[in-house]
């Protein structure tokens, strides 16, 4: 499903890369943790992955896309095909929660009554229900998270992609967000999910990928936080 | 087809809604559009007004053509037909030497002494063609053609008219019409470049306020008519209710104080006739500040956006 070799990515040459030879597989349905310390490497690897950044060097196939031959044209459509969860929400500010999630299927020209059918589901599935007309503003960190999540899920995409979801959230809450990501994987998605929440890297008991200095330190099935 | 209607669709009310929902900022922008739409309208009505004025004084510019006494009536008209075949005449005026007389008397009403000189002398006036050329710049075609031989030898010594120190004056009247014109145009396109450019600036600013928005409805994957078509759409309503309010301001400016304005014209400005300009092409006049603020609003969005739209990716 997720396909890296040798991955290279260098912002600036007199700092060294960001990324050095990079390579990992993610088969379909599975749910991978990436751990890392901060400027480790993490958030440029899932830049990579939606195709924000563009690699210095090296491979990347996901769920068939080769990235080498993907125009600037098909990145919108590439995109489309991803789920993704900022650790920041990125959520518009001017629409309400529920315009939030309808988002991500107006830009796929889905129908109005597609739309009114899926997002109270996806809304209900998050435990949003009833607060479909909040503005972003008015909700807590936790719940702005939880209607990225819905955002990202309601086109029921193949591939997942959380990066830090629990890094602004109380435990509760980032176990809430978690929680969803599991469900949401059990369904049939393939997450990969970034965290330094050593908690949950231990209780989860997934196949965790550490990162240190730009490299694949260690790539572990069933295992706990280490670096 | 029908997903892009309904992709049209929503481009079109999410512009609308964004309108509604960053009012104050929309207003702000919708007022600075008036502004300056008003400035350009103001200056296109100062302008036909003012060249309006220059035309009136152009128009009483004439060359004359003072006849033999020996020319004959059929002879005059024959040649004032020639001369009206010109492509550059206006008109031309025939009197003759009677006709000539009292233009003349008219001409001096006041001067009692010149009147009974020109009876007692038996009418020295001669025969007159007036010409007109329908532009001043064409009276050196107007008195070359004048002067050839076989037209010269009909006319007085001093004829045509176009020497001297009537040449001198027509010259000088003709170089400053003509600067007055260009200084007119030239003053719409200045005032046009700048009210365009603080109009980019505007809308520049507005959208540059919601640029975090931009990309991430890009990083969400839409496209980028999708997500520059609201912003498109919201410039488009700035354009037309700025078009609007800016004649409807000129409209209450020409109603509520058209005698005040009247009283500081500087002698200079007919406001009358920029009045009688404005109301004879209000419609005319609507639709293409409708036209310019639209297709700036447009452009400015167009190009304010795209770098916000640009994918972060440089080449390997």
């Amino acid at each position: 499903m997720i396909l890296l070799d040798r991955v290279t990515k260098t912002y600036n040459k007199n700092l060294g890369p960001a990324l050095d030879r990079v390579s990992l597989h993610v088969e379909p349905k599975e749910f991978v943790v990436v751990i890392g310390q901060s400027g480790a490497g993490k958030s440029t690897l899932l830049k990579l992955l939606t195709r924000e950044e563009r690699p210095s060097s090296g491979k990347i196939i996901i769920g068939g896309i080769d990235y080498d031959k993907l125009r600037d044209r098909d990145i919108p459509i590439l995109r489309r095909k991803i789920g993704v969860v900022f650790q920041d929400f990125k959520l518009l500010p001017n629409r309400t929660v529920f315009e939030n999630v309808a988002f991500a299927l107006e830009i796929v020209g889905a129908s109005k009554r597609e739309i009114e059918s899926t997002v109270p589901k996806v809304l209900d599935i998050v435990n949003l229900k009833g607060k479909e007309k909040r503005m972003p503003m008015e909700l807590s960190g936790g719940e702005r998270q939880r209607v990225a999540i819905a955002r990202a899920i309601v086109r029921q995409p193949k591939i997942l992609i959380a990066d830090e979801p629990t890094g602004n959230l109380d435990p509760k809450h980032a176990w809430d967000v978690i929680r969803v990501l599991e469900k949401i994987n059990k369904f049939g998605t393939t997450v990969l999910l970034t965290t330094h929440n050593q908690d949950i890297v231990n209780k989860l008991k997934r196949r965790v990928v550490t990162i240190e200095h730009g490299r694949v330190a260690s790539d572990r099935a069933n295992a706990s936080y280490k670096i | 087809m029908k997903r892009r209607f309904i992709t049209l669709g929503r481009i079109i009310r999410t512009g609308m809604v964004n309108f509604v929902r960053g009012l104050w900022l929309a207003l702000a922008a919708v007022a600075i559009m008036v502004i300056t739409l008003t400035i350009i309208l103001f200056s296109v009505i100062v302008n036909a007004t003012f060249g309006h004025t220059v035309d009136q004084i152009a128009n009483q510019v004439n060359v004359s053509v003072f006849l033999k006494d020996n020319v004959s009536d059929t002879q005059a008209k024959n040649f004032a037909t020639s001369i009206r075949g010109q492509a550059d005449v206006k008109r031309v005026d025939y009197l003759d030497k009677q006709q000539a007389q009292i233009a003349f008397i008219n001409q001096n009403g006041g001067n009692q002494t010149l009147q009974s000189a020109v009876v007692e002398t038996g009418n020295p006036i001669p025969a007159t063609i007036h010409v007109f050329p329908r532009d001043l710049n064409d009276i050196v075609n107007i008195n070359k053609f004048l002067s050839q031989s076989k037209y010269k030898s009909l006319q007085t010594s001093g004829s045509p008219s176009y020497n001297g120190d009537r040449k001198k004056a027509i010259d000088n009247i003709t170089h400053a019409t003509n600067i007055l014109r260009r200084a007119g145009v030239a003053a719409v396109i200045l005032f046009a470049f700048i009210s365009v450019l603080i109009i980019f600036n505007t809308i520049q600013m507005a959208i540059f306020n919601r640029r975090d928005e931009i990309q991430i409805e890009r990083l969400l994957g839409a496209s980028t008519t999708f997500i520059r078509g609201p912003f498109v759409v919201e410039s488009i309503i700035y354009g037309i209710l700025s078009a609007i309010v800016s004649v409807l301001l000129i409209n209450a400016l020409f109603v509520t104080a058209s005698s005040s304005l009247q009283a500081t014209s500087f002698g200079l400005l007919d406001i009358a006739y920029s009045q009688k300009f404005f109301e004879a092409h209000y419609w005319i006049l609507l639709a293409a500040q409708l036209g310019l603020g639209i297709l700036i609003g447009t452009a400015s969005s167009v190009i304010a956006t795209r770098r916000y739209l640009k994918f972060k990716t440089p080449k390997k």
